[in-house]
């Protein structure tokens, strides 16, 4: 009895230091908790949830259940929710035009505009004044490339590119040679970088404009930005660069790495699509002829109004890349490295296309030999995967990059781009290198070059009759 | 400063509401994310850097909770992964 009656009150005391603690926390958590939960509760029950029905127009929409996995970061990424949240107050009650002087509709947007400005020119470490809002990178290279030769015309007329451009920049010059200008396509070296001694000895008295993508859409290579742009500088040619890959991305800062003009693009780094960023330096200044008329937005280079939803969503997804650069790139790699030696390991005579050490490493472009490209992508159909960028997907041609680089015809046939991005997951990966390598070894199984590649005969050396 | 009651009860709202994304990216980010951001600020002492810690995750567990509604709204299917991973267990 003493014994018990000894025990219990420390039990008591111990409940009693104790629960009201619990008690405190309890509640509030509790609370939040049944509100949310009868909130999502209520919408879901009462609110039909909208899903798009478009098998009109086509047939072959993925089963709701089984969607495909994402793997094709480099065509789009998908919305950040933080990006989207940002966006919304601009869809539903903020609907001003940020140009309207006359009334808070048009101060509101405006004032949304030019914050979302800020965070842009942030991520570059630019002056706000010095970024231009566009529809995207395309728009934003054609402003660059076509503007900036235009406005120098009179003075000079010779312009470098390489020849692993993205397209809408390789068009632009094909227009500027229409005109009058002197184009140099730039070869590439076999890892997909090019050659500063080459750019250099490329460069004459007549050139105004260098333009060299900073990441490639395509291999995934990072350009020497920085040595670009001091040989540049040091030239007083004017240098443009792509970065649409790569901003927000990997760390870029148009003064270190002396940049006059950049293209940005907003859904390449979890913004909305049909926006996009065109970075124009003041000093020394870089003059364009805007080849759009209109209002005179965006000081007289973009007329149009500006989105003010889309641009606060840009502006938002480079805040969100610049606090989440470092974490994510090094998940990205790690996944990338995970995805790499898995399939390397599983199967001979994989090629990684372009440079594995100066290439960002959420593109990963290998070629499967004596697999053709079309058909692995056919078999993984459970994965969003392209072959190269998705403005050629359409054609069967093999990739002009991946000829740049000096791939053989056949390798160059048997490509596949993985897009790693910041909401792939390990799972993800693993199933991909699975399906990967079980197809991949089916397809071959089946192929007579792989037999007889296997019996070590050369297929280089076969002649094959004409037909 | 803060208290260590409160920042434990951000983690688990955080963790609670991030797992009620409908869509599977999100969801898994929304939790490794909170995980690892906690994880790496674990042994944080500057009163004014927790407290702006602390600021941001609130902010984001706000966002969490409006995205998780939208998520309902729009948001519908599943990845091939998450049936085949039900398979599996």
């Amino acid at each position: 009895m003493a014994h018990t009656s000894k025990v219990f009150p420390i039990v008591v005391q111990r409940c009693l230091l104790r629960f009201p603690r619990g008690l405190q926390r309890c509640p509030n958590v509790r609370q939040i908790h049944l509100d949310i939960e009868k909130a999502s509760a209520a919408t879901a029950a009462a609110v039909k949830p909208r899903i798009p029905h478009l098998e009109e127009e086509r047939k072959d929409m993925p089963d709701k259940n089984t969607r495909p996995l994402y793997l094709d970061a480099q065509a789009t990424t998908s919305l950040d929710p933080r990006v989207l949240d940002a966006m919304l107050p601009y869809f539903v009650t903020q609907y001003g035009n940020p140009h309207s002087r006359t009334h808070a509709y048009g101060w509101e947007s405006e004032a949304a505009v030019e914050h979302a400005r800020k965070q842009v020119a942030m991520v570059i470490g630019a002056d706000p004044r010095e970024v231009i809002f566009t529809s995207g990178a395309t728009e934003s290279n054609n402003i660059a490339v076509k503007g900036c030769a235009r406005f120098y015309k009179s003075k000079k007329n010779h312009i470098i590119t390489t020849q692993t451009e993205h397209k809408c920049v390789l068009d632009s010059c094909r227009a500027l040679e229409m005109e009058g200008f002197r184009v140099t396509y730039l070869p590439v070296q076999k890892n997909g970088l090019i050659d500063l001694k080459v750019l250099e000895n490329s460069m004459t008295e007549d050139t105004v404009l260098v333009s060299v993508m900073t990441v490639n859409n395509e291999i995934g290579v990072e350009q020497p930005v920085a040595e670009i742009g001091e040989l540049c500088r040091s030239r007083k040619i004017f240098f443009h660069t792509d970065a649409a890959q790569a901003v927000g991305k990997i760390p870029i800062n148009v003064n270190d790495m002396k940049i006059d003009l950049m293209s940005i693009s907003g859904h390449k780094l979890y913004g909305p699509k049909g926006i996009g960023a065109l970075y124009v330096r003041r000093r020394p200044r870089v003059r364009i002829e805007a080849p759009q008329s209109g209002g005179g937005q965006e000081r007289g280079m973009r007329s149009g109004t500006v989105p003010t939803p889309l641009v606060v969503g840009l502006g938002s997804a480079c805040e969100v890349a610049m606090q989440e650069m470092e974490y994510d790139h090094s998940r990205i790699k790690t996944l990338s490295d995970r995805l790499v030696n898995k399939i390397q390991a599983a199967l001979p005579m994989v090629i990684r296309n372009g440079d594995p050490e100066k290439s960002y490493p959420g593109c990963v472009n290998l070629s499967f030999a004596f697999v053709e490209g079309e058909s692995l992508l056919m078999a993984l159909k459970d994965i969003a995967l392209s072959s190269g960028s998705a403005c050629t997907s359409a054609s069967l041609e093999p990739s002009y990059v991946l000829r740049a680089v000096g791939a053989d015809e056949d390798l160059a046939h048997s490509s596949i781009r993985f897009g790693i991005g910041r909401f792939t997951t390990e799972a993800e990966i693993d199933y991909t290198a699975e399906k990967c390598i079980e197809h991949v070894s089916r397809l071959r199984e089946m192929s007579p070059l792989w037999e007889m590649a296997q019996e070590g005969i050369d297929i280089k050396t076969i002649q094959w009759s004409q037909h | 400063m803060a208290s260590h009651r409160k920042i434990i009860q951000l983690y688990r709202n955080l963790l609670r509401e991030g797992k009620k994304f409908k869509s599977y990216n999100y969801r898994e980010y929304a939790v490794r994310r909170t995980r690892d951001a906690f994880k790496e600020h674990k042994n944080e002492q500057d009163p004014k850097k927790i407290a702006s810690l602390l600021k941001s995750a609130e902010e984001n567990l706000d966002i969490v909770r409006r995205q998780v509604l939208i998520g309902e709204m729009y948001g519908d299917g599943r990845l091939i992964i998450e049936s085949t991973i039900k398979h599996a267990t």
